[in-house]
């Protein structure tokens, strides 16, 4: 890292972010990088169990392939880290031991982008590195874990996955605040690179507090005849999140699909997208946003970008306004840069039809039973294999106790 | 069981239902003839309790209860249970977890394991009468009034839109929703009651109808006896019906 760009970087510490509401980091003292370890995450001594239950983190290590925990800024937790074809390290380590993560970082997500990604790179932030070596197709999920546990503290994790060609994995992420750590920050660098004939499916499960300022940022880049799959979930309260993963599909065949279900209760301003950019021939690509907003903000973006022959993508932004004094704002974009490609989208914003409701009331539901049946199924459709114990957190948040009524 | 007075209705801006007076007795099942557009479909809207009308004048009681302002969900727990003839697709809402929540614990696996008599085993991970065909819908309505065991059972023509092969099992589920008294097929050890919109009659081989009403113009024109009555209009058309006063009621 030069001399040169950091001081580029350094100017980026100004830089407001593109979309949602600013946050002024100055604010915030640093997460702390030498935080509790958990030996054990089944064990009593772990208060944190519930928190991360709830964000799809299993305590039961062997329905998962390897575990990697932070608190704040500090690695607590990182278990049978060495199941054959995984490597399981920090992005740090990663550093020190292979040249190739000191050439690859911050390829994916510009360091000077804005001042949370300036932040993370100025502060050389620590963060999970999974490697996934070529020839290997990992059936159990790997699983990690962000927890914010102080208050008015940023976590600032800088995460890195690599799966080589040949390879594939699945990893469920859950970012969660513990009770007294609501109005802190959370800046999270992920980049994944997926080589050859290989596939990452990413699961992404959010729960914060209702004044917690979310800012991830993830690049995605995809090898020839590779597939990724993202799947993004927030269904409880949140101050600002915003967040606008990209994917570049680089190799010809290549696919990217994201699917994301959010709820906007009143008090969150959520804007998340997705972008995909199609550079190779014959590529492909889904965006599919499902939200339900009950008195919030929400913004649906949704990004692609044509940009070789034989390009498919298709992009649906579909929004169940259920409460008054909120908004929705969905914003579908098509960019076209070539002529033999083809994409579509699709945004619908409205409330659930009242013949739905009443038809599924004919059958002895009760109006919130059926309506909170409806939304469930609204925000499921698209996203399948979610984690058992994740099916049972849309169904509590869908029920209309939870959705404030 | 089901008496309703001087009922009228109105949907958009219309007024369709002016002036209805009919009567089910307990265990009695009661067939509803009238052209199109006479009123039929909005009759059971409107005792369902469906919104697409409103009810300007007139009470329905059920169960001597006067159930005219009650909400849907309060109706259907007294024991109404209707199939529709066009149902609305419930996108995202799979036919299994409805049959789910709305069985009795203890008889849900039991319906669900039946599906594949009403060949709707596949059917059970799609979302509700999405891409279903007109066969489809009825089969897929008469495993969820099968789930649910209503005691008063509204059928808004059964065999439309059926092929023949499947008007038998159509029929047959009809007559087990009326007749089968095993726990968790029909209503258990009880009478159930019906009131069954048909035009051709063909629902009648399946089940035994005690009464019939015709409806023109949004009022009952005469009742009789349900093979009488089928077979005037055959002959005649309903004409005869809109001055039939001649035709004596069984009551």
């Amino acid at each position: 890292m030069s001399a040169d760009s950091d001081d580029r970087v350094k100017k980026a510490l100004g830089k407001k972010a593109a979309y949602g509401e600013d946050v002024d980091l100055t604010k915030y003292a640093v997460g702390a990088r030498d935080g509790p370890v958990i030996e054990d995450l089944e064990s009593s001594g772990n208060e944190f169990k519930g928190t991360m239950q709830s964000v799809g983190v299993t305590t039961d290590e062997d329905a998962r392939s390897g575990t990697i925990m932070f608190i704040d800024n500090s690695l607590s937790h990182c278990s049978s880290c060495n199941p054959e074809g995984v490597e399981i390290i920090t992005t740090q380590q990663a550093l020190k031991k292979y040249d190739w993560v000191r050439e690859r970082i911050w390829t994916a997500v510009a360091p000077d982008k804005d001042k949370f990604t300036a932040h993370t790179y100025l502060e050389q932030s620590d963060g999970y590195f999974i490697r996934v070596k070529s020839g290997y197709h990992i059936k159990t999920p790997i699983q990690s874990c962000m927890l914010l546990n102080a208050d008015k503290v940023i976590q600032n994790v800088h995460n890195m996955i690599i799966v080589e060609d040949d390879a594939s994995a699945d990893v469920i992420t859950g970012c969660a605040t513990s009770p007294h750590a609501n109005e802190s920050v959370h800046v999270g660098v992920s980049e994944m690179f997926i080589g050859e004939n290989a596939a990452l499916s990413y699961s992404m499960i959010h729960n914060w507090g209702d004044k917690t300022s979310v800012r991830p940022r993830t690049g995605i880049t995809v090898g020839k005849n590779s597939h990724f799959t993202n799947n993004y979930v927030i269904l409880d309260k949140v101050g600002t999140l915003q967040s606008n993963p990209v994917a570049n599909l680089n190799g010809p065949g290549a696919t990217a699909k994201f699917n994301s279900m959010c709820i906007a209760h009143e008090g969150s301003d959520i804007d998340s997208g997705s972008i995909v950019s199609l550079n190779s021939k014959d590529t492909s690509a889904e965006i599919i946003s499902r939200s339900i907003t009950v008195g919030g903000r929400m913004v649906a973006r949704g990004r692609l970008v044509g940009n070789a022959p034989g390009v498919k993508a298709h992009l649906e932004c579909k929004s169940i306004i259920l409460k008054d004094g909120g908004t929705t704002l969905a914003i579908p974009e098509l960019e076209a840069n070539i002529s033999d490609l083809e994409m579509t989208h699709e945004a619908a914003v409205g409330k659930i039809a009242r013949d739905q409701i009443e038809y599924l009331m004919s059958r002895g539901l009760s109006e919130d039973e059926a309506v909170s049946m409806i939304v469930r199924g609204f925000l499921s459709g698209g996203i399948s294999g979610l984690p058992p114990q994740l099916e049972a957190k849309i169904k509590e948040a869908t029920s209309m106790a939870d959705l404030g009524n | 069981m089901l008496e309703i007075k001087n009922l009228h209705a109105v949907a958009g801006e219309r007024e369709i239902l002016r002036g209805v007076d009919l009567s089910v007795k307990e265990g009695e099942t009661c067939i509803l003839f009238g052209p199109n557009g006479s009123g039929k479909s909005t009759l059971l809207s409107a005792i369902m309790g469906y919104s697409t009308s409103t009810i300007t004048e007139g009470q329905i009681i059920f169960k001597g209860v006067d159930i005219t302002h009650l909400p849907v969900d309060e109706r259907a727990k007294m024991g109404i249970g209707m199939m529709m003839q066009r149902p609305p697709n419930v996108t995202g809402v799979k036919l299994g977890d409805l049959i789910r929540t709305t069985a009795d614990e203890e008889c849900a696996e039991e319906v669900l394991s039946e599906a594949s008599d009403f060949r709707m085993s596949g059917f059970l991970d799609r979302d509700i009468n999405v891409g279903f065909s007109g066969g489809e819908i009825k089969r897929s309505e008469l495993l969820q009034l099968t789930a649910q065991r209503p005691d008063f059972l509204m059928l808004d023509e059964p065999e439309s839109g059926v092929d023949l092969q499947s008007i038998d099992l159509i029929g047959n589920k009809v007559h087990d929703l009326l007749y089968d008294q095993t726990k968790c097929r029909s209503g258990g050890p009880k009478h159930v009651s019906a009131l069954v919109i048909t035009h051709t009659g063909q629902i009648l081989d399946y089940i035994g109808a005690d009464k019939a009403y015709v409806m023109g113009e949004g009022k009952i024109r005469c009742t009789g006896r349900p093979t009488d009555l089928l077979n005037t209009i055959r002959k005649n058309g309903y004409g005869e019906c809109d001055s039939c006063q001649q035709i004596v009621t069984i009551e």
